[in-house]
């Protein structure tokens, strides 16, 4: 099993999902998060004083998914969340040791 | 009781004079006796209540979206106590000071302490038309706001007793003295000097005294390295439109009567907002290459601000043509202050110092109601305007000074970093604005 952690454009969620969804993938957990990449934040002017604001709001998607579905779920993420500029994100992909689902117990890839 | 008798009183009176109709006016001016007019108490009353929603919401507010998340009830609980606190100050002896029985010229004396001997009938000396409370209320907003525009300098980072402290004794040290001195027949009076609504006693007292504070009490921690901006500029705009509609009885009130001199100070004070907004909104757009939202909003203050003292005294397209240098010698003030360094946090000095300084020039110069100024062939105005301003000025920054000295030596003007870092709403009250 694979746990994949993309960072993608706040806007894009909804896409995402949609194409996470129609590979028939179940679940996922988002998060609200702030970084920075290459993209180096952007500026705000407030009374003629411009701040550089370096952490710009990003959302964290993390999905587990069995070893036969991560291309696929891969592909559809960069398909999904892609504009082309500057600050589209990035997709971390990592072991997954186990899963447990907490109601019925169940382990592995039949918890997923 | 006493306050159902006052209004039984004062209905009785008007219900009088609406029936003896003209005839009764002309036999009272006749016999030069102060009479209660209607029509003007009920313009004064209601311009009270115009004033007050300038201070809460409006300023509060108006500076609450500007601080950062974790200060916005702090700052508003600024505004909000500061109202309260020097209502009681004015009505035990602030208005006696600035408005009693004339010491020397310099200051009132205390036979109205308590607001003794001040009735239901109009003085004999100021706005003889309305009843003396009336009058005195009316004043009473006045000085409550004119403390409280000087938080937005101290934002974010003083401690609340020493507020407490220096807003007492700002008010009583400061506000009645120059209130005396320009409106109460003082010495600036006697010399002729022209302050429609409080361009000096209102704006370059509390925008020069805000300097001073802003200095004393230093910058905020991390201030210049890391970015503080508005929190929430919707609340500003809310405050700005609550500033712009209380400020109509600020300045139409100021003529103390429901008359031409109302209307001409009402046109004035909105002609130059809108010319305010437009100036500042197109500078910042020139400069930054970006029209903002805090642009137009700081305009329309700083365009309100620099016609309080000329609102009665000046036409149209003077006011036009005030509000705009408004806007744009503002924005200047406040882009020129991240130079010099000092963290005046909301830009008070910026664009109530430089405003109401501006304003009283303008006074001199534009002045064409009523009196003359340089542009109308009187040059002596200008003189005296000039006097008026640099004077308020400095009495404004060596008092503060000596207040803030005593503030510091004895309670402390700072919270502790610590606090600070966790913000005013949480370390000063326990309370959070939003979960």
């Amino acid at each position: 099993m694979k746990l994949i952690q993309a960072i993608i454009k706040p806007f894009k969620l909804d896409e995402v999902k949609e194409a996470l969804l129609e590979l028939g993938i179940q679940g996922m957990t988002v998060t609200e998060v702030k970084g920075f990449g290459r993209q180096k934040g952007h500026k705000e002017t407030y009374r003629g004083t411009e701040y550089q604001i370096e952490f710009v709001p990003k959302i964290k998607l993390e999905i587990a998914v069995a070893d036969s579905r991560l291309n696929e779920a891969l592909e559809a993420i960069t398909r999904a969340a892609k504009t082309g500029s500057i600050g589209d994100g990035k997709i971390f992909v990592s072991e997954l040791q186990s899963v447990i689902r907490i109601r019925t117990g169940e382990t592995g890839e039949g918890a997923l | 009781m006493k306050i159902s008798n006052l209004l039984m009183k004062m209905g009785l009176l008007v219900a009088i004079m609406v029936g003896m109709g003209e005839w009764s006016t002309a036999l009272a001016e006749d016999a030069s006796v102060p009479t209660v007019n209607s029509g003007d108490t009920a313009w004064i009353l209601m311009s009270s209540a115009l004033v007050l929603c300038m201070m809460l919401p409006g300023l509060a507010l108006f500076y609450g979206g500007l601080v950062r998340s974790k200060n916005v009830l702090g700052t508003i609980m600024h505004t909000a106590v500061i109202l309260c606190l020097i209502t009681i100050v004015w009505v035990i002896c602030g208005y006696s000071l600035a408005f009693g029985p004339d010491v020397g010229g310099f200051i009132g004396s205390l036979e109205w302490i308590g607001l003794q001997g001040v009735g239901s009938e109009p003085s004999t000396v100021y706005a003889t038309t309305i009843p003396h409370q009336v009058f005195m209320v009316f004043q009473l907003m006045f000085a409550a706001i004119t403390v409280a525009l000087i938080t937005g300098a101290i934002a974010e980072r003083m401690n609340f007793k020493a507020l407490l402290a220096f807003s007492v004794l700002w008010s009583l040290c400061i506000y009645s003295p120059l209130a005396h001195w320009v409106w109460g027949g003082g010495w600036l009076a006697k010399m002729g000097a022209l302050d429609f609504a409080g361009g000096a006693v209102v704006h370059i007292s509390s925008g020069f005294g805000a300097l001073v504070c802003a200095i004393m009490l230093g910058p905020r921690k991390g201030f210049g390295k890391e970015p503080m901006p508005p929190h929430n500029l919707p609340m500003t705009v809310l405050g700005t439109g609550l500033l712009w509609f209380g400020w109509f009885g600020f300045n139409g009130g100021s003529a103390l009567a429901a008359n031409g001199g109302a209307g001409v100070a009402f046109i004035a004070t909105h002609i130059a907002a809108a010319a305010g907004g437009l100036s500042w909104m197109a500078a910042e757009w020139v400069h930054r290459g970006k029209p903002t939202v805090l642009g137009i909003a700081s305009g329309i203050i700083a365009g309100l601000a620099t016609i309080t003292p000329a609102a009665g005294f000046v036409g149209p397209m003077s006011s036009i043509f005030i509000g705009l240098v408004a806007g744009t010698m503002c924005y200047i003030a406040v882009v020129w202050k991240t130079k010099l360094g000092y963290d005046d946090s909301l830009d008070v000095v910026g664009i109530h110092g430089v405003g109401g300084f501006m304003g009283i020039l303008a006074t001199g110069l534009f002045a064409s109601i009523g009196t003359t100024g340089l542009f109308f062939g009187n040059a002596g105005l200008f003189g005296i305007q000039v006097f008026l301003a640099l004077v308020t000025l400095a009495f404004s920054v060596v008092g503060t000074y000596i207040i803030l000295k005593i503030v510091d030596l004895t309670i402390g003007l700072r919270i502790s970093a610590q606090d600070e870092e966790m913000g005013l709403d949480l370390s000063q009250h326990s309370e959070r604005a939003y979960s």
